[in-house]
This record gives structure tokens, sequence and C-alpha cells, in this order.
């Protein structure tokens, strides 16, 4: 009687502790939301690797970080490829679990999905044949975690056009948390133009690409009125903006000499001319590991 | 000394500010600048006919000599203005009200361009039009715009120029 063999099988992932694992939300190409398992540099990827009954000529599973550039179809840049052969070429019978584990990987940067560039981490399994083979990709996250930055000085300028309208702006940082409070003051010195409204918005600009193939892109993240009417000589407009209201990432410079995404508050006012009156500046965004904890704060009460 | 938690550190009280005086706070505005386009007259008679209006600016600006003044400008001297900026800054000049060349053809059961309704929504017109430009700080550097509002005569063979 002549064995029965599959054309086909079904190939699955498992990871360990999949469930105990926070769940990262993160945009697809598409715009979907995906919710991957969230890992930190340094864990180890266990799994298994079930099948049906089948002949192949080996099965395999690999970690792989790599970073697409969308303009650029075709051509992934893998960053991370390491390769764990976990059958050599056989017979699968029955069922199969196969457990597999790659240890302390390095995961240098965080996942990342934006309008020209993604990267990303995947486990990708293969069950190789002669003709076609079987392949399952699995799609972890990845976030690269901070401490409290040494020097945080705060942003302080005067800045305006001559005889028309002074102002001296102040943000309380120059680096942010991701969940932390923009707090600020504008300060009216001068004011010979009729303002109708001012307010604060966050741009964020992804470069991709290098030498003469760079491209920007910038997208206005937030939006937020901070004054309504004509100020005077004099007053002093607060600014208190909550960040963890918007979908930012922390700022990524240069990443894999690939790809940067930057951030800038942008202040403007606008006059009953609908003409626009623009100060931009950068801030430097990045994510609190969990029990950082705040030096300068607790030596400014001694 | 009480071991309640200090919750100082939050972080979001206001930055300290210097406090307004009161000058500052009721004294007259730096920004006033209020151009009337008022009066339209018709002058003359058959082809030499045209109508002017006044143009009258009250301002605090320092950067206008004067702080009211008082001209008489037709249209074709608001066009020339328009063309002047357009020349020789790179301010996106806002729209004059229009020629109204039908206006102008003969054969027409009303008084064309003397025709009452149409001087009142070119008067308008022209308000907002010069209202909108002497109030953009690069305009307010260029010779023609000052010559424009105070001087009696407009010296079309004048030497283009910044104030500062």
């Amino acid at each position: 009687m002549s064995k029965l063999y599959a054309t086909s099988a079904d190939l699955e992932i498992e990871l360990d502790n999949a469930d105990d694992r926070q769940p990262t939300e993160i945009k697809t190409e598409e715009g979907k939301l995906e919710k991957l398992a969230l890992f930190y540099d340094g864990e180890n990827i266990k799994g298994k690797n079930p099948g049906k009954k089948l002949e192949h000529q080996g099965i395999k599973i690999e970690f792989v970080g790599q970073i697409e550039l969308y303009y650029d179809r075709g051509n992934h840049h893998e960053f991370i490829s390491l390769v764990k052969e976990l059958a050599h070429p056989g017979e699968l019978t029955q069922n199969a679990a196969i457990d597999f584990e790659f240890v302390n990987v390095e995961k240098p940067f965080e996942t990342y999905s934006g309008n020209n560039v993604r990267l990303r981490y995947f486990l990708r399994a293969s069950i190789c044949r002669r003709i076609s083979d079987i392949v399952k990709e699995l799609d972890i996250g990845v976030h690269t975690l901070s401490q409290y930055p040494d020097i945080n000085n705060s942003i302080k300028m005067e800045v305006g056009i001559e005889d028309c309208l002074h102002i001296e702006f102040e943000y309380n940082k120059s680096k942010y948390s991701l969940n932390d409070v923009i707090v600020g003051k504008i300060y009216f010195l001068l004011v010979r133009i009729k303002i109708k409204y001012m307010e604060l918005a966050i741009i964020k600009r992804e470069q991709t690409g290098t030498g003469a193939n760079v491209y920007h892109e910038n997208e206005t993240v937030a939006k937020f009125e901070i004054m309504d009417g004509a100020p005077v000589r004099g007053e002093s407009i607060p600014i208190r903006l909550f960040l963890a209201n918007y979908d930012l990432t922390p700022t990524l410079k240069d990443v894999n000499k690939k790809f940067s995404v930057r951030y800038f508050l942008n202040l403007v006012l606008i006059d009953e001319e609908d003409r626009r009156y623009f100060k931009q500046q950068e801030i430097i965004l990045w994510r609190k590991a969990k029990g950082a904890k705040d030096i300068s704060a607790s030596l400014k009460k001694v | 000394m009480s071991d309640t938690e200090d919750h100082s550190d939050i972080g979001t009280h206001r930055l300290n500010a210097p406090k307004q005086t009161l000058e500052d706070a009721y004294a007259e505005p730096d920004n006033c600048l209020e151009i009337d386009v008022i009066n339209p007259e018709t002058h003359d008679l058959g082809k030499k006919r045209f109508t002017d209006y006044e143009v009258k600016m009250k301002t605090n600006l320092p950067i206008f000599k004067k702080r009211e003044t008082s001209v008489r400008r037709r249209y074709s001297d608001f066009e020339w203005l328009k063309s002047e900026l357009e020349r020789t800054s790179k301010i996106v000049v806002p729209p004059l009200p229009g020629k109204a060349l039908k206006r102008q053809l003969p054969f027409r059961s009303d008084d064309g361009i003397y025709e009452e309704g149409f001087i009142e929504e070119r008067r308008s017109g022209l308000e907002g039009f010069i209202n909108k430009i002497a109030g953009h700080p690069l305009a307010q550097n260029e010779k023609c715009l000052h010559m424009f509002l105070c001087d009696p005569i407009l010296d079309k063979k004048y030497v283009p120029g910044k104030i500062r």
C-alpha cells in the first residue's frame, strides 16, 4: 500500500509567553493595526513548528531584521539574518512540533512603520521542497528603551521680523519622553501686525535614502491652538501639550544609514489676512525604560 | 514635615513669565492701521470722464512717516500699485476688483461704469485690496506703497526701491 503524501502542510510559528508580552500596535502600509508581541534587545525567541505528513528537503527557521524602502521594492536590506536548521531532509509522518531558540539576539533598532520606509523583525519558517517551499512569517515588535538624558536644557529664543513682530518663546526641555508634557510660554515683545490666532504643531520628518537620492516627507502629527485673539506687548501665552495623545515614535537618527525620523515643534502665528509667521524647532523624543529614574529632579530638592 | 506625596515634580506647572505692566495692557495697540476708500467722485465729461476715490489712512506704525494721510486715487492707480509690487517684490499681491470692460462698451441701458451700484462694489473691493496689502510687512518696505498712500500725485517715473 503506497503511503499518501500531502502536497501541502500548515505551518505555524508559536512564540513562548506570547500572551504575557505586552502587544504594540503598528500601522501596516494599508493603515491596518496589527498587534505584535513586544520584545526587547537581548531576549530569546522560542517557539514550536508543527506540520502534517510530508516529504521535504529540510526544515529551517530564520530570524530576520530588515529595512524596506518603499520606492525601492524588492531590495530589502537585511541587517540581521540568523538561520537554524530544524530538520534534515526526510519525511514528516504526523503533526510535529519542533522547538527553537535564538539566544541573546541583538535587536539594535526599533520596529518602525512609516510613509516611505518600514523596519521589521520577523521569524520565517520554511519547509524546503523540490518545486516550492512552504513558508510562514511571524512579525514581532521591538522597542528601544532609554534612560533619562544627562543633559536636557530648555529651549529659549527671541525671534521676529524687524520692527514688526518680536517674540520670545521657551520650551521647558529639548528632549521629551513619549509620555511627557511640553510646558512652555510665548512672550510678546512687539506686536505691530494684527494677529488672529496662534497654534503649535508637531511635525514628523521622515528622511529616506542617502547621498543624491535623499527624500524628505513631512507629516503634521498634531496641531493645537494655543491662543485665540490679538495679543499686545507684554502678554505671555502658556503652552501645555501632552504628548501621550499623539501617535509618536522616538527620534530615530540614521538607522543603519538608511533612514531617519525627526520631530519638530512648529509655532505658527496667523494674522487677519491669513498670512502665516512660523518658527520651527527640533525636539528629541525618546522612549522611557520602566523604572528609569530622573536624577536631576531629586537633586533639585537638595 | 509630613511625608505626603510631593506633587511638585509632575512638571506641568506654568513657566515663570514677566508680569505685564498696566501701561502695556491698556495702551493703544502698536498695530493700528486703518485705510478707508470713500467719497467716490466722477470728474470731467466725455472721453476724459473718470471716477476717483479718497484713500484715507490712519496709523500708528512707525514705518509710515505720517499718522494720517488723505489722497485721491483712481482705479488705474490701484492697477499701477499692484503691477509695481508684483514687479519689484516677491509678494503675492491680492486681487483687485474687476476691470469691467463690458460696462465700458457703448449702447448700455444703464450708466455703465458710472452706475451707483457698480461704483460701490468697486469702492468696497479697492478698500479690501489696500488694507490687505498695506498690512503686509514686506510691502511696507516698498517705496511705491508709501508713494501711493502719502503723495498727492503718483510719480510713475519714480525710482523703485526699499524704505529700509
